[in-house]
């Protein structure tokens, strides 16, 4: 219960046809369950004794009750369709603000994926359900009470006919809807695996052709798509069973509507018309105890969906911004105090280890060290993408925690080991880094990263248009555009996390050499697989298992650090050879 | 009018699928339906019958007898047993063949897939492919077990009332055609802007997955550059768009029922009031006819309802069916190839037999039925290549590999190297020029003869969902384990995969996401050890292997690539110093060749890539 206040916190200004709805579908059933019964009268008293009067009277009211009807019906779809796409829309809103705020942490402990998912079919499903909710779920019920009443009135022994059929039908109904969803779960389960393959299959089409796979993947898939459709017969034999199901409901109450009717007629406490309309009635009751039945499916679909949405909700983001916290940021010095740091905050998971460090303005600093030594991770603490887990990290002189997050994220730039470009003009996405930069300014830092050499060939320049996920330009182009992005944000501290791995190391020499003509004020980290990368640096951390192994310039590490040597020699065979 | 048209022809088509592969099934169904309907209808004007010819007669009648009713009702039972049985009966079958076409539909589809040419796959989004097998069938399913069984038994009852309608009086009959008319006009014209709405959403729907998609991927990219607020303004100008849209679809599919249902109530009473005044005027109507009459009015113009609103989900699935046709109809991989790989035996004066069993031992086997020995040597003669038309990507490129030799290629992004691995395996032909494999030109070579003899480790590494050991035995599906172990210490990949939870048996999801990049190019080229090819092309495999254990991959690779001819595509100099020749490529061209000593020499291109940062200074 708790969960759904949570999310119908987001319907806000769409209560109004929230209430609304219900109230016009009410006018609705009332009006449609007086049809009948007017169409009784104009059988019995109009047609049956010839009376033209009564036929125009009735027919006239019926003319009248079936336009409102018409217009409670219009308004009703009207109010219903907007209040579930509002609801939606603010739904979507809320959530994706949600994530705006997210750390990294936060974002990590979903997944992207699942984060879309959420964002996309969950939020699909809990407007169908809504609207259903809204519209169907109020109609049905009243339909059902409605039509019953008046059944009632009409005969209180025929009423007892429907209190036998309506629990068996609803309770039949509602069991097939129960065994029904288990395994329609498990269909979507198994499409996931069929789309799995195809994807892997679509992305990796290159491997299967050359590893001559075609006819085992095809296997696999048919595997797949075998069990898919077993258990979606199954599933769907279940469901389709409602369709004889609801045919046999109704004939037999008709055929006992009959038997018993007949018996009323002829003792004179029924007339003709009045069967008539009972079967009318026995119609609408069954068709309704079938739309609870899909109400209840579609809420059975919804409800998972409403708690993976309610999760994103709830996640309180674990970095954030210091209320006035400090707006400038001295000079890029940078200082880790004990800094000890676990990405499950366990102190037995720690990634990395009573990490003490200084850093001068200006200086060049590069990373270097094997699989998970937790190179990213070091850096990632600066511009306090994760916060520390003990100890403390300083830029500028100032605890980062102290600094207000816009204020401290611009003054460190990281140019991230996994980066992305987005959709839209390089323009566009160098401004990224500073919203009000001139074409001056753009050259200035495609100099600097050696991108403007591509971009002039490139017909459209700067507006060229780079498609999503950045796919039409080169690892490396897209690499080199990264740091011109993140260099426009004229930081203080300017962060590479391996981001010239696929530059070639032609490139990356002038982008090394322009950083330190360009920019001397800058600190500058550079995390590198390559040797040549780090070489020139002022220092070289060299980090093992999460601890500083080694921090010094690189000539004394060629001649003390081991992990430095091996790396070393590793790489500079060719220069040995000669 | 709606722009979504029925395609007739290609309804053709979807049928002759169906009937190829469930003709019996559909010929029942067709019946089923056909009596169910029947039964139907009979059903709706029993009642009157019972009404007017058994207990109206009745009425007034002292101690009256059951006896007529009873047999009426009885007979009734039988009708509407056989109604529910056949009802029944379609409904399964009807499951079991959309189910049916619906497989067959996904495996002709992925069959197909694993045929088309790798520029398919260039040229078309991964999204969209998918969606063919997502949505595109899911529409066909509903529409083979919803729609098409709906229309017929709306068809079929429609049909029947009709005609008992034309029995009972011809003018109301009239009357009834012309409401049909305008029912059908007025769902046709709601059915239009609904779907006109439904295309807007499903469009907005596209832009703000897309949208929210791109941004959650490039979330930590916001976060580095407190790109928050301008995310947030972005994706409400695009949620709007969406809500109106999405409001706008469903209130006029909400419309329809209320508007349609209310309209029949309108025909109802003009029926009603028209009969009345035929009876009273003319005489030619009983009161009872009427009353049937108006019974078989509600039941008209709800089926004439049901029916029109079928045609937009028909014309939807219309739309998915014609996606799925066009794909499989795409031009599949073109393979003229009469060469075949074969496993030989050499007697030692070095005669080749060709062998049924692994020998180890490889040839090509000619039409003519010549055998050459595999071993491995490449030439490319003047081979040019574009991708498009008159944008050459490749010219004049010769060059030789002798049997066991390793030759490299370097040069900058965009310089063609991996064109030319894609090229000797024939992911994309030549436009000009000849490649040949042992003296044989590879256009006469089967693609996958051709594509076994060649093993590749890409630079995108794609690992497929299954254990470690499935994926080393990816190319090689009867190696054994030892071997796959075997492959993997060569490749250093062996010390990281035993500390993995599960070892060997550890199940890669999601293209390996729970490995590091590394992680996955060593499985890659130990995927490859395990095929043991004699040609192989690696293309910048050691590229995001890192730097501590690069050594030890290195004497790995260098292990694998004994004895065989290999091209590898690389950045790092390291790895192609003892290359037999190295071919510096720049914009298609290759500017120089020679082995490490001699490129240094010359002090070209080379000389500056292998001194780097000094030189350039």
């Amino acid at each position: 219960m708790i969960m759904f206040q949570k999310i119908l916190k987001s319907v806000r200004e769409y209560k109004k046809m929230s209430f609304l709805t219900p109230l016009t579908v009410g006018v609705e059933v009332i009006l449609e369950v007086f049809i009948p019964f007017l169409m009784t009268i104009m059988i019995d008293q109009g047609i049956h004794t010839s009376n033209l009067q009564v036929i125009f009277l009735v027919g006239g009211i019926l003319v009248v009750f079936a336009l409102l009807s018409l217009l409670s019906g219009w308004l009703s779809s009207r109010y219903a369709a907007i209040a579930s796409s509002g609801f939606a829309k603010n739904l979507r809103h809320d959530l994706y603000y949600k994530i705006q705020d997210y750390s990294f942490a936060n974002i990590e402990k979903f997944s992207s994926s699942s984060l879309v998912t959420r964002l996309t079919t969950d939020v699909d499903n809990i407007q169908m359900a809504y609207q259903m909710v809204i519209r169907i779920a109020v109609r049905a019920p009243m339909m059902l009470l409605f039509s019953l009443f008046m059944v009632w009135t009409i005969n209180i022994h025929l009423f007892f006919i429907f209190l036998l059929i309506v629990p068996i039908l609803g309770y039949l109904l509602f069991w097939i809807s129960n065994h029904a969803h288990p395994l329609f779960e498990s269909v979507f389960r198994t499409y996931d695996r069929l789309n799995n393959k195809v994807q892997e299959n679509v992305r990796g089409i290159r491997v299967v052709k050359s590893y001559v796979q075609e006819e085992t993947e095809i296997e696999k898939f048919e595997t797949v798509s075998t069990k898919i459709h077993d258990d979606f017969e199954t599933a769907e034999r279940l469901v389709v069973l409602n369709n004889p199901l609801m045919r046999l409901c109704v004939y037999s109450s008709i055929i006992c509507i009959s038997w018993f009717g007949a018996h009323y007629v002829l003792e004179g406490t029924l007339t003709t018309g009045q069967l008539t309309a009972v079967v009318t009635y026995a119609a609408q009751i069954l068709n309704s105890l079938m739309m609870l039945s899909r109400v209840y499916v579609m809420c059975m679909i919804a409800i998972p969906s409403v708690e993976r949405v309610v999760e994103v909700l709830e996640e309180v983001p674990d970095i954030q911004s210091e209320t006035n916290g400090i707006s400038q940021v001295e000079d890029g010095s940078i200082t880790f105090h004990d800094v000890s740091f676990s990405y499950t905050k366990q102190p037995d998971k720690l990634v990395l280890k009573d990490v003490d460090l200084a850093i001068a303005p200006g200086e060049v600093i590069g990373v270097i060290g094997g699989i998970g030594s937790s190179k990213s991770t070091l850096v990632n603490l600066i511009p306090r993408l994760y916060d520390v887990t003990s100890g403390y990290i300083e830029v500028g002189g100032i605890d980062v925690r102290k600094y207000d997050l816009a204020t401290l994220r611009d003054a460190v730039a990281v140019v991230l080991q996994k980066n992305v470009l987005f959709s839209g003009t390089i323009a566009e996405n160098l401004r990224w880094g500073n919203a009000k930069a001139t074409k001056e300014d753009l050259d200035r830092v495609c100099k600097i990263a050696c991108c403007e050499e591509f971009i002039s060939q490139f017909p459209n320049g700067y507006d060229t248009y780079i498609d999503q996920g950045g796919t039409n330009v080169s690892g490396g182009q897209k690499q080199r555009l990264c740091i011109a992005r993140a260099l426009l944000k004229n930081p203080k501290i300017l962060i590479l996390d391996d981001s010239t791995s696929a530059v070639d190391t032609k490139t990356d020499a002038m982008i090394q050499s322009a950083f330190q003509k360009e920019l001397p004020d800058v600190t500058k980290i550079i995390i590198a697989q390559r040797i040549s990368s780090v070489e020139d640096c002022d220092r070289v951390i060299v980090l093992d298992g999460g601890r500083v192994d080694a921090f010094d310039t690189p000539a004394n590490l060629l001649q003390q650090n081991k992990i430095y040597q091996e790396v070393y020699y590793s790489q500079r065979k060719e220069e040995k050879h000669e | 009018m709606s722009k979504k048209k029925v395609n007739m022809h290609l309804m053709k088509r979807l049928f002759q699928y169906m009937f190829q592969h469930f003709k019996w099934e559909l010929f029942v169904i067709g019946i089923a339906i056909l009596i169910s309907s029947f039964c139907h209808v009979s059903g709706q004007l029993f009642l009157q019958k019972l009404i007017d010819d058994y207990i109206t007669p009745l009425i007034g009648v002292e101690n009256p007898s059951y006896d007529g009713i009873a047999r009426a009702i009885s007979f009734m039972i039988l009708i509407y047993a056989t109604g529910v049985f056949c009802t029944f009966l379609y409904s399964r079958i009807v499951v079991t063949v959309s189910q049916g076409v619906l497989q067959l539909i996904r495996n002709d589809m992925f069959t197909h897939m694993e045929e088309l040419p790798i520029s398919y796959f260039d040229s078309h989004s991964h999204g969209d492919i998918m969606s063919y097998y997502i949505n595109d069938t899911d529409t066909l399913r509903e529409m083979i077990s919803m729609s098409i069984p709906n229309c017929l038994s709306n068809l079929a009852i429609i049909l029947s009332v009709f005609l008992s309608m034309l029995t009972l009086n011809i003018y109301l009959t009239l009357v009834i055609i012309g409401s049909a008319i305008i029912m059908v006009v007025v769902a046709r014209y709601i059915g239009s802007k609904s779907s006109k709405y439904f295309r807007a959403k499903q469009k907005s729907v596209a832009t703000v997955n897309g949208y929210i998609e791109e941004m959650i991927d490039g979330q930590k990219v916001i976060k580095v550059f407190t790109h928050e607020e301008a995310a947030k303004t972005d994706f409400d100008r695009l949620n709007e768009e969406l809500f109106e849209n999405t409001k706008n679809a469903h209130i006029y599919a909400n419309m329809i029922m209320p508007i349609m249902g209310n309209i029949g109530y309108l025909v109802y009473v003009i029926i009603a009031i028209c009969g009345s005044l035929i009876a009273i005027k003319t005489n030619l109507l009983t009161v009872g006819a009427i009353a049937s009459f108006l019974l078989l009015t509600r039941s008209f113009t709800m089926n004439v309802n049901q029916l029109s609103q079928q045609y937009n989900s028909i014309a939807l699935a219309s739309a998915g069916a014609d996606r799925i046709f066009r794909f499989i109809d795409e031009q599949k991989e073109l393979d003229g190839g009469t060469v075949h790989l074969v496993h030989v035996d050499k007697s030692v004066d070095g005669a080749l037999t060709e062998s049924r069993t692994y020998t180890g031992t490889w040839a090509w086997k000619k039409e003519d039925g010549t055998l050459v020995e595999l071993k491995g040597d490449i030439q490319l003669r003047d081979v040019d290549f574009s991708y498009v038309p008159n944008k050459k990507v490749l010219e004049d490129i010769s060059l030789y590999a002798k049997p066991g030799e390793k030759i490299a290629f370097v040069g900058a992004t965009g310089a063609g190297k991996t064109t030319i691995a894609n090229l000797i395996n024939r992911f994309y032909d030549i436009e000009d020029g000849t490649i040949l494999y042992d003296g044989i030109d590879i256009k006469t070579i089967c693609k996958k003869d051709l594509r076994k003899s060649l093993g590749m480790v890409l630079q995108d590494v794609q690992l497929f969902t299954g254990t470690i050991m499935e994926n080393l035995r990816y190319g090689r599906s009867n190696a054994t384990d030892e071997e796959c172990i075997e492959a993997a210490k060569l490749a250093n990949a062996h010390s990281f995969i035993e500390k993995l939870p599960n070892g060997y048996d550890t199940v890669i999801t999601d293209n390996g996401s729970n490995l590091s990049q590394g992680q996955r190019q060593l499985l890659s080229i130990a995927r490859c050890a395990v095929s043991n090819p004699p040609v192989m092309i690696l293309d910048e495999a050691t590229s995001s292997i890192d730097t501590r254990t690069e050594k030890d991959v290195q004497d790995g690779m260098d292990k694998l690539m004994e004895g065989r001819t290999v091209f590898v595509i690389a950045h790092r100099l390291s790895t192609i110093q003892n290359a037999k020749a190295i071919m510096v490529l720049e914009k298609g061209h290759i500017i120089e060749r020679g082995n490490h000593e001699q490129l240094l020499a010359q002090k070209g291109k080379y000389y500056q890539l292998a001194t780097g940062i000094f030189e350039l200074e």
